[in-house]
């Protein structure tokens, strides 16, 4: 069956799907939470060489990938606004962005946490600390650029040429600080990953999949907010129920 | 021929004008008409490419002008709000550099005699921060004179003009026409070109 | 009337910023001093420790050269934007991306190239060796004309809008860090006796794919900051 999906382009349709569809993507990431946490710090058996300490790779490592990976998606969104003009895509590069930042400074935040313990300090100038904290230095300025532009589609391009040219940077940005890296002979995190238990596994895709779909249900939210800002002059927002009250 | 249909254009969320639709051929003469806000410098910006329209189409000799986008450029001029001169600069280079921004190696003695036309004399090599601001127009409307595209859009060019230089721009764009070329423009001033009529397109 | 071929146009668009800048030389000046003074602050930060010094030297003076070029990178389009010049420039028939590459090319000269030719100076406050300050110029060589390229995109981003100084900062410096990277390197490699080809050679290659991508997306980026 063909499905339209220029259909669900249109801002004033894809509010109502994105409002029902929330809840299904909330509501098991709530759960997913629990469970993941859960097995992470109750099920999961110690670590031989870390100890407690290594828990905190339950979060820390999903919200480093999820981290990455947002950047990708919100530039892809921002490329297809470029490219084919749908507001909507902007509209959810838009949106993705505060989500992406906020796991980039979870990763950070979770990082020197588990740094103490491990090297006995907050802050090591690992590669892959140092590119996150890039990362979030990348969102931030994606964010602040929307920020200071009025106009919303100066807004939307601008952000949309930003990312676009960032994504481009982000393989250079981590080949080059991976490079001074081992020149400086920096200490890097090792984990043992092939002898990981299987009750860490578990906990570990567990809360991959909660992030995930707390991202989607997090994004969906805002980008209803961002479409009822941007139409508010429309008439199809001023007749929905939510706004009429 | 330059041919507008169904032109819709908005600033920020404000829709200016839809449904807009004329043409312009060659020798012909078009003043915008409109209160101040009705979309006049709009619907010149979006003419230049400046701006995407909301919905429309903009056709050049029968082209879509997105897709001639850098040869449509060599066939017009455009005249903004700004003079687009440098103080720093004399009135000969600031007339040799625009024009050759615009695409067209301008000779010396072609700027001077432009600049003597718009009644510089005299004043050709002195920076333009010590020129008043009729003769900082005059500067800027030179280009039109060393120019040969065929489309002149004008943004008000009357702007600071003494009676004299008006009288001059009246000689000028009856030149052009006269050479196959269009205007459009946009003023607040009248504007009477000996033997062409005006067309006048309304914007509410 | 002749048209002007693509290299034509680039001259003129380089000998105009030129000349502009030589009618108000102070601009370029105050660039060059910034430079000179933030990296004379480091030693009275530190101390004179010539051992420290010598060892730091290098990423002092790419950083300096770093934050001085992007005091400079407000001046590359905001002139001309207020003026009515760049509406002028995007109507140019030949290609923006030419003319961009020439108003690049223009900035590196007046912000980038002195700073390349006072570096060994400055090299000598932090007693670095004959070598490395060859090294630290070709590494400079290489590197500052990517930063105005880099630095020409989140120019013409931030295009008259409020706070654009500190903006363009937040926006151009983490895509500058690789030169930053590399450019250091370079120098601290022929100081520690290593061989300086390959970060010479990345560098370049990062000037390559700049100048092939960056006028084009600041061409891109003008358009929609005219609009």
């Amino acid at each position: 069956m063909a499905i339209n999906w220029f259909k669900y382009s249109a801002p004033s349709t894809f509010y109502g799907l994105a409002g029902r569809l929330v809840p299904w993507f909330a509501w098991p990431a709530a759960l997913l939470f629990c469970i993941g946490l859960y097995v992470g710090f109750f099920v999961a058996p110690s670590d031989v060489v870390q100890g407690e300490a290594y828990r905190i790779i339950f979060i820390h490592v999903p919200a480093s990938i999820l981290s990455m990976f947002i950047y990708l998606i919100m530039a892809g969104y921002a490329a297809l606004g470029l490219i084919f003009n749908t507001r909507l895509s902007a509209m959810m590069a838009t949106a993705l962005a505060p989500t992406g930042a906020l796991f980039a400074l979870i990763s950070l935040w979770t990082g020197a946490l588990w740094g103490k313990p491990m090297w006995g300090a907050w802050w090591v100038w690992d590669a892959r600390l140092t590119s996150e904290l890039i990362l979030l230095f990348l969102y931030l300025g994606f964010i602040a650029l929307q920020a200071s532009i009025d106009d919303p589609r100066r807004a939307d391009r601008a952000g949309a040429l930003l990312a676009i040219v960032g994504s481009v940077n982000v393989p250079i940005i981590y080949f080059s600080v991976k490079w001074w890296n081992t020149l400086h002979q920096g200490s890097t995190i090792k984990f043992t990953g092939t002898s990981m238990h299987i009750a860490m596994q578990q906990a570990m895709f567990t809360m991959l999949l909660a992030c995930w779909l707390y991202v989607i249900a997090v994004s969906l939210v805002r980008v209803r907010s961002i479409i009822l800002e941007r139409e508010r002059n429309n008439q199809w927002v001023t007749e929905l129920a939510e706004v009429k009250r | 021929m330059l041919e507008v249909c169904n032109l819709a254009c908005s600033r920020g969320d404000h829709q200016l004008f839809d449904g807009l639709s004329f043409t312009l051929s060659a020798g012909e003469l078009m003043q915008v008409e409109g209160a101040n806000g009705s979309g006049k410098t709009t619907l010149l910006r979006t003419l230049c490419g400046f701006m995407q329209p909301l919905a429309g189409e903009i056709r050049w000799q029968g082209q879509d002008v997105r897709k001639l986008d850098e040869d449509f450029y060599a066939e017009l001029v455009y005249l903004g709000h700004l003079n687009a001169i440098k103080d720093e600069l004399s009135a000969l280079e600031n007339l040799r550099i625009s024009a050759g921004l615009a695409g067209c190696a301008v000779s010396h003695q072609q700027a001077i005699a432009a600049l003597r036309r718009m009644g510089l004399r005299g004043r050709e090599t002195l920076a333009v921060k010590v020129l008043s601001q009729g003769q900082r127009r005059r500067v800027a409307l030179a280009r039109l004179l060393v120019s040969n595209a065929p489309l002149w859009i004008l943004d008000e060019p009357l702007t600071a003009l003494d009676v004299g230089a008006v009288s001059l721009m009246q000689e000028l764009i009856g030149e052009h026409l006269s050479n196959q070329g269009m205007v459009i423009f946009t003023t607040h001033q009248a504007l009477q070109v000996a033997g062409v009529a005006t067309r006048q397109l309304a914007l509410s | 009337m002749n048209k002007l071929s693509l290299p034509g146009l680039l001259l003129l668009v380089i000998k105009r910023d030129l000349l502009l800048a030589m009618r108000r030389r102070a601009d370029v000046l105050t660039t060059l001093v910034f430079f000179v003074m933030v990296v004379s602050l480091f030693p009275l930060g530190i101390g004179p420790e010539q051992e420290i010094l010598r060892k730091i030297a290098p990423g002092v003076v790419w950083v300096a050269a770093l934050l001085a070029s992007m005091l400079s990178l407000g001046r590359m389009f905001s002139a001309d934007y207020l003026d009515g010049t760049l509406e002028q420039m995007l109507l140019v028939p030949q290609s923006l991306s030419m003319l961009v590459l020439g108003k690049i090319a223009a900035h590196w000269m007046l912000s980038g190239l002195p700073l390349v030719l006072i570096a060994p100076a400055l090299g000598l406050q932090f007693d670095m060796s004959a070598q490395a300050l060859w090294v630290l110029i070709a590494a400079l060589l290489l590197g500052t004309p990517v930063l105005s390229m880099i630095g020409a995109i989140g120019a013409a981003l931030t295009l008259g809008l409020r706070g654009g100084g500190v903006l363009v900062s937040l926006l151009v410096l983490p895509l500058c860090i690789p030169v930053l990277i590399f450019g250091a390197g370079a120098v601290e490699a022929v100081s520690s006796g290593m061989s300086v080809i390959s970060h010479l050679s990345l560098l370049g290659a990062i000037l390559m794919l700049s100048l092939v991508f960056t006028p084009w997306v600041t061409a891109q980026a003008l358009r929609i900051s005219m609009e």
